[in-house]
């Protein structure tokens, strides 16, 4: 057989290549929306909450989170009406409601006063105050005052005081009090007459009182006084004549009176009401009629004043219990809430100020186990049907999550936890039982075929709009993509997240629903006052072949403490149940964790953790991974990048540690390499590797001349890219002269640095993705004043002579021979760079099974939108006038900027706000990849970066082809009849 | 017609404001700091016309100065302000679901202060006041191809039902047409010749 003519061949190869260019990216239709992709809005842990008032008949109440989140939400369902994420540099410490229709916050440390309107959430009005920083800012709304129907927003921070008009944001007075070192600690406002009582502490002992004229600002009224004993910050007004402060050790109480000028104060100890004040006490923020509440770690005490004389104690409650704010019922009277654990279950109890000793409202709640302690409590009353007072509260729990319990049940919840996700990974489900499958399918034949029979209407336009719904709804909540067992194609997986709160909860990937959650007893917050902080997730046990009957397993790091010298925490969990298999808490630290591609005889993976003594530490601790772990040891290099010191070294494992010579899971480390960059002219701003389960399916490029190129493929490859100091500021900061940036490409086993490049007029943020042989990093160009994405590709040069078919048959290639990191490698590079619109937040590349399909990047813009930008736009080898070759094989023309093509937002019309991370999980499908990408929204999609060519899309019409199938049967059957007819004619004749 | 009736109190709301605004942009007490205000205009009439994008909600729209350092939000009148900005080079994006903004450079000027530069990064057109419009709407998803004859004949079942009607109906009728000594001359050929034809497996396969 004569070989085909060879550009035959390659004409068509360029037919091919052009055919799937005009399809780069898998656009989606509308009516695709919900069908592989699920997103999910967030707000994260409630800090402060304001309701609606009764009148104006809206159930809503606007909340301000953790997360930089001003919501809107429905009191009936917990739905988000309107919602807002402020930028994490400029947080929102207050919130209030202002005229009924307004939501105001105060954020940036008192300087940004902003005006959102209550039922759309359209921001109003902003007005800039200048305070001096560092001060906690106050907020506070008058009430009451007739001036020309406005209500002034006081905002008082440091030593200044401001009054701004609620209509349209303009400053109506502003005041400066003079004095050192003055701070503003409360804010007052007498009911009949327009005064203003302004409670200032200078120089920690001596207290200030002003009085001022609501409508003008001027001082009526000073009066100072200083204390024996420093005052701590936190000071409080009971009543509007009596002052309770703190005094600096946290360990006495000033009763303050003020009788028109004089001021007359009385010392109480602390020890003399309350038994246990470990740790540290704190006086909340309560109410009139003379009701104070202080809190101790272990306790929480109701106090009563009996004028300046004494306090009286009320009662006291064990920790956890926590207090609402008062909510005023009438003119005399408000009420709180105090909710603490009684068993499994919450008691909430509501109070009068003006009867302490008799409780409104004791009711006993169960809430779930696995959300942990209760945080926040925010109260607020209804009128039932029969005048009387019925009371609900919004409940923020440990796990962030956010309920609210009305008449002794949970009305709703919110998961409001995955709003701050530190880690994902993916687990397999179980495998399906024999003889489910088949009997499901048998069963769902008949409307199997209906389906389709009605899809098929659908595309013929024969549908009835009736129809047309059902076809959509049949798509959408097609039960095979929500099954809990794992699929043929890999589709159905469970993504694990790790959440700040220290829960870890699996979603389904069909839906996003959450199939369990666990509150790590160990990432909780003790009672000794030390706050945890989880750290990564990451596979403990991914069971094959012989240990298939086992649950796989997942393992989540974290710290006893926030400072990274704290003792480390692990937990092993099983991945299908969530439950707890085993928990530890490590003598040591835990600085860097290093999953090493080693697994035991019971296939848990081998983890390394170093600790801040630059020990390190393996796990699991069984005989069985030391005697694996020993073999591998001389090859086994980790690298750590400090960033203050601005060096990156290089480190080898050494036998038995120099502390604890018994510890055989210990070893010491030995500095190999280090690079020290000169802090005056390079500070590191990144430094990224690849994946560690990348899979790349071949070393070589054929490029169009018929020619090889071997990419140089490392998994010890690092990229580092430095900052000059000026250029690490932010955008008009810095000149385009005393700007610049370096990249770097470093191997990580021997500190060679295989490439530099330095980029002059470069400024940061740098972000980077680093795959198979390339890397790509985004950054700002001065000069042009636009963003910029450079690639580099790198190449072995050492392999370039493999090209002869005669050397490859021989054997005398050395394709065979063993790599090793200490032979110097002959590399050659290819870079680019092109001008890309946005500033980027995050950056990822897709991840297949096995490494064929094309590759993305997954750009996650400053719109928290994810752009799919095909690789073959970043390839150094484009250029202006390509070549018929480069044509033919698929080479684009080089273009200044990246095309930003609308349809290849992999969010579409989403937006997954405050974007954080994009994670590429591989399917079992070669062209598929999952995509999930966090931040306040969750949103998760299915990717096929070159179309799904390995299997049939969801918009094949089945029904067609079995039409066209019976069709030819008939017409085989007619024709054969036909003949016959023709034959036995023919004979007769 | 309920949908309008917000819509127009929202104009008006607007108007309303857009009088307050004015005076409430610059303050300038600041003494170091320079104010960038500016306006966002996006054209509602293309959007509602269409009625396949977003609706123009400019509640979404935020305004991002040089990458994150400090954002706002667009009023509902389309005008916003950063207080307090340094003189030198800067640069403002804007992102709202739905439109494609170009990102602007702002030159403030240090010598003569108050004076601002406006100029678009993608094309370098000068700005002189600076009023932001979106480049283009984006419409996200593809629209769906009215189904038509030829889409289905073009599948490959379509060929494959055509490529059959063909051999049945058009193929005898060719065979008709020949010239009847030439088809038995060519039938002898055939007879001839060792390969075994399809035809006479045909005919095996019948008798």
């Amino acid at each position: 057989m004569a070989p085909p003519p060879r550009h035959l061949l390659l004409v068509l190869l360029g037919f091919l290549a052009a055919a799937s260019l005009a399809t780069l990216a898998a656009a989606m239709y509308e009516d695709q929306v919900g069908l592989a992709d699920w997103h999910q809005k967030y707000i994260g842990k409630v800090k402060q909450a304001v309701y609606h008032s009764q009148k104006s008949g809206r159930r809503r109440v606007v909340v301000l989170t953790e997360e930089n989140v001003i919501a809107s939400l429905d009191l009936r369902s917990g739905d988000i009406f309107w919602r807002h994420v402020i930028e994490k540099n400029d947080p929102v410490d207050q919130l209030s409601l202002s005229l009924g229709k307004y939501a105001v916050t105060l954020s940036s440390g008192g300087s940004i006063l902003r005006a959102w309107n209550l039922p759309d959430g359209q921001m109003v009005w902003e007005t800039n105050l200048e305070v001096s920083k560092l001060s906690k800012p106050l907020l506070h709304i008058l009430s009451n005052n007739k001036v020309a129907k406005d209500n002034l927003v006081l905002v008082a921070a440091g030593r200044w005081i401001y009054a701004v008009s609620s209509i349209d944001g303009v400053i109506a007075w502003e005041k400066e009090f003079s004095l050192d070192g003055i701070e503003i600690k409360q804010v007052l406002q007498s009911p009949e007459n327009d005064i203003l009582y302004v409670v200032g502490i200078a120089g920690s002992s001596k207290l200030n009182l002003y009085q001022l004229n609501a409508k003008t600002g001027e001082v009526v009224k000073h009066i100072q006084e200083s204390f024996p004993g420093a005052l701590c910050g936190e000071a409080l007004l009971v009543s509007r004549n009596v002052l309770v402060a703190l005094d600096e050790t946290r360990s006495g109480l000033f009763l303050i009176e003020i009788k028109g000028e004089s001021i007359s104060y009385n010392k109480v100890h602390l020890s003399d009401l309350v038994q246990d004040l470990s740790g540290t006490v704190k006086l909340l923020p309560l109410m009139s009629n003379g009701v104070i509440a202080l809190q101790a770690s272990s306790t929480l005490s109701l106090l009563k004043l009996k004028g300046i004389d004494g306090l009286e104690v009320i009662q006291t409650f064990e920790q956890p219990a926590t207090l609402s704010d008062a909510l005023t019922i009438t003119e005399k009277d408000e009420a709180f809430a105090i909710v603490h654990h009684m068993g499994s279950e919450i008691e909430f109890i509501v109070k009068f100020t003006s009867d302490v000793s008799n409780e409104v409202i004791r009711e006993n709640i169960n809430i779930d186990q696995h959300r942990g302690n209760i945080e926040k409590v925010f109260l607020n009353n209804y009128i039932r049907t029969d005048k009387s007072h019925g009371f609900r509260a919004l409940v923020v729990m440990e796990d962030h999550s956010l309920l609210l319990v009305q008449q002794g049940e949970v009305v709703w919840s919110r998961e409001d936890g995955l709003a701050s996700i530190l880690d994902v990974i993916t687990s397999e489900l179980p495998v399906e039982k024999d003889g489910v499958s088949v009997a499901n399918v048998e069963h769902n034949l008949f409307e199997w075929l209906k389906g389709h029979v009605l899809k098929l209407k659908g595309t013929l336009m024969l549908a009835s709009a009736d129809e047309l719904v059902a076809i959509q709804a049949l798509r959408l909540k097609s039960s095979e993509k929500n099954k809990m067992t794992r699929d043929h194609n890999g589709f159905r997986k469970l993504l694990i997240v790790l959440t700040k709160a220290g829960k870890v909860i699996a979603l389904h990937t069909g839906d996003g629903r959450i199939i369990w959650s666990n509150l790590l007893p160990s990432l909780r917050a003790s009672k000794s006052g030390e706050i945890p902080s989880a750290l990564g997730i990451y596979q403990w046990q991914v069971p094959h072949h012989r240990v298939m009957r086992e649950n796989p397993s997942i393992l989540v790091v974290g710290r006893s403490g926030t400072d990274s010298s704290s003792p480390g925490v692990l937990s092993v969990l099983d991945s299908y149940s969530g439950e707890e298999l085993n928990s530890l808490r490590f003598d040591h630290s835990v600085v860097q964790i290093i999953p090493l591609t080693l697994k035991d005889s019971s296939e848990q993976r081998l983890h390394l953790i170093v600790d801040s003594h630059s020990r390190a530490h393996l796990y699991p601790r069984s005989p069985d991974a030391i005697n694996l772990f020993l073999h591998e040891m001389p090859n086994t290099y980790f690298y750590t990048v400090d960033i203050e010191k601005n060096v990156i070294r290089g480190h080898s494992l050494q036998r038995s540690c120099y502390l604890s010579f018994d510890d055989e899971y210990c070893f010491s480390t030995k500095e190999l390499w280090s690079i020290i960059f000169p802090s005056d002219a390079e500070r590191i701003a990144i430094s990224e590797t690849q994946k560690m389960n990348e899979v790349v399916h071949t070393q070589a490029k054929i490029i169009a001349d018929q020619d090889v190129m071997y990419k140089y493929l490392s998994k010890n490859l690092v990229f580092v890219a430095t900052l000059s100091p000026k250029a690490t500021g932010e955008i008009g900061s810095a000149a385009p002269e005393e700007a610049w940036l370096v990249a770097y490409l470093i191997d990580a086993v021997t500190g060679r640095i295989l490439h530099r490049v330095t980029h002059h007029g470069a400024q940061g943020p740098v972000h980077a993705v680093v795959s198979e042989n390339w890397v790509v990093y985004h950054y700002f160009n001065l000069r042009a004043h636009r963003f910029e994405m450079a690639v580099i590709e790198i190449y072995d040069q050492s392999r370039a002579d493999n090209k002869d078919v005669l050397k490859l048959i021989l054997g005398k290639h050395n394709l065979s021979a063993p790599i090793t990191s200490y032979t110097r490698p002959e590399v050659m590079v290819k870079s680019q760079s092109y001008f890309f619109t946005h500033s980027v937040k995050t950056m990822a590349v897709t991840q297949t099974a096995k490494g064929i399909t094309s590759k993305q990047l997954l750009i996650g813009t400053i719109g928290d939108q994810v752009l799919a930008l095909d690789k073959r736009f970043v390839d150094p080898r484009r250029s202006v006038n390509p070549t018929q070759q480069e044509k033919e094989e698929g080479l684009l023309p080089l273009t200044d900027s990246l095309p930003i093509i609308p349809m290849f937002y992999v969010t579409h019309s989403l937006q997954v706000e405050a974007l954080r991370g994009i994670v590429s999980i591989p399917s079992r499908l070669e062209s598929t990849t999952h995509v999930f990408t966090y931040g306040v929204d969750l949103f998760y999609t299915r990717l096929a970066p070159s179309r799904t060519y390995d299997s049939l899309t969801d918009e094949f019409s089945y029904a067609l082809l079995l039409i066209t199938i019976a069709a030819l049967v008939a017409a085989i059957i007619f024709t054969w009849i036909w003949s016959e007819k023709k034959e036995l004619s023919d004979k007769w004749r | 017609m309920a949908a309008c009736l917000p819509l127009l109190l929202l104009a008006l709301f607007a108007v309303a404001l857009a009088c307050v605004g004015v005076d409430a942009a610059y303050q300038p007490r600041s003494a170091e700091g320079h104010t960038i205000a500016g306006r966002i205009k996006i054209d509602a009439a293309i959007t509602s016309a269409k009625g396949f994008g977003l609706p123009a909600k400019t509640s979404n729209t935020k305004v991002i100065l040089n990458g994150g350092q400090r954002v706002t939000f667009a009023r509902p009148d389309g005008y916003f302000a950063f207080h307090n900005v340094p003189a030198g080079t800067h640069l403002i994006e804007v992102s709202s679901l739905g439109y494609l903004f170009s990102p602007v450079r702002v030159d403030i000027s240090a010598r003569n202060p108050g004076h601002i530069q406006a100029a678009l990064t993608d094309t370098r057109r000068v700005l002189n006041e600076l009023v932001l419009e979106p480049l283009r709407e984006e419409q996200y998803y593809e629209i769906r191809e009215p189904f038509s004859i030829m889409s289905l004949l073009k599948s490959p079942m379509g060929l494959m039902l055509g490529f059959m009607v063909i051999m049945v109906f058009v193929m005898p009728k060719m065979m008709e047409n020949i010239d009847p000594e030439e088809m038995k001359q060519a039938q002898e050929q055939m007879r001839n010749s060792p390969v075994p034809s399809f035809s006479g497996l045909l005919a095996r396969a019948n008798s």
